[in-house]
């Protein structure tokens, strides 16, 4: 398992202690860095976690990709790490080109924040290879722009190399064939809308989260 | 040299316009039945200090690709007007 979880914190970041506090349940050490740093230091997995990364001026999550931990990432990607970027994470994985495709406003012009049904549609991911295609989970979102979109050609790649991880049950936003989450064509590199670390415990609703970060931690 | 750009951000052929869709349907209510297409970009305004208005406008293509949108859901429409004498020395534009 993953026992060093760096988890990057951009000026505008809000829920790095919530994604800290289910890593930790789960047994692994969390560390911040701060995205003026250079270096993961030692981590063997990273979590960019969602929030309002430099205001989400221009475009959500457009900033982020020059702050410069944002290299280190780009390079720990490149070597196979696992790296998981939730709701505005997702966001800036899409615009550092780290993800195909974007995030636009929801359909409906409304932000959401509701528990949405998911199914998992691949487990070739880092974040579903726990799990079988087709579990249902229960997972709260909580977005203005999580309507993914991508050009046809990609959206044809990432289905021939299986690289939808989650499917909305019922698309609350508009997303492209029901996205909620896209992997690379690795695997390795992973984005959601929904935060999994907000069902982490019976307290908060759901559990479903915890097997989505149990198979993110799962060794390699 | 110094120029004013303007870059108009819209939509790529085929991504959803909410805001233009949203405000289209609201026009007729204000008695306006005879309007269609109605799109919500962005603008962006900048001085750009170049050699001439071919390298400026070689430039702000590049920070449009990198930075100030994204291609793969927005596109871009560069116009440079040049600035001179108190225009160029303010370079507000104004």
């Amino acid at each position: 398992m993953a026992r060093r979880v760096a988890v990057v914190v951009f000026p505008g970041t809000n829920c790095e202690l919530d994604v800290a506090r289910a890593i930790s349940s789960l047994g692994a050490h969390t560390e911040s860095v701060f995205h003026l740093e250079d270096s993961l230091g030692s981590a063997e997995a990273v979590i960019i976690p969602g929030g309002f990364a430099h205001g989400d001026y221009l475009r959500t999550g457009a900033l982020a990709q020059f702050s410069p931990i944002m290299e280190s990432v780009s390079a720990f990607a490149a070597a196979g790490g696992p790296v998981l970027g939730i709701c505005n994470g997702f966001q800036i994985l899409t615009e550092t080109g780290l993800l195909p495709g974007a995030l636009q406003k929801n359909a409906g012009l409304k932000f959401l924040c509701a528990s949405v049904g998911l199914s998992v549609a691949s487990n070739r991911s880092v974040l579903t290879r726990t799990t079988t295609v087709g579990d249902q989970l229960q997972i709260p979102i909580n977005h203005f722009e999580g309507n993914y979109i991508c050009d046809r050609e990609t959206l044809a790649q990432m289905k021939a190399n299986d690289q939808i991880v989650l499917r909305y049950t019922d698309n609350p936003n508009g997303s492209l064939d029901d996205i909620a989450g896209v992997s690379n064509e690795a695997g390795n590199v992973v984005g959601l809308m929904p935060h999994p670390e907000r069902a982490s415990a019976e307290i908060l609703g759901s559990v479903d989260g915890l097997v989505l970060l149990e198979s993110f931690l799962a060794p390699l | 040299m110094k120029f004013l750009a303007r870059v108009e951000v819209g939509h790529q052929a085929g991504i959803l316009d909410p805001q233009g869709a949203t405000v289209q349907r609201a026009l007729p209510a204000l008695g306006y039945e005879n309007i269609s297409e109605v799109k919500i970009g962005k603008s962006i305004r900048l001085v750009i200090e170049a050699n001439s208005e071919s390298d400026a406008r070689e430039q702000i293509e590049k920070m449009c690709e990198h930075l100030l949108t994204n291609p793969v859901i927005e596109t871009y429409e560069i116009s440079l007007v040049e600035l001179t004498g108190d225009a160029a020395e303010n370079s507000a534009g104004e």
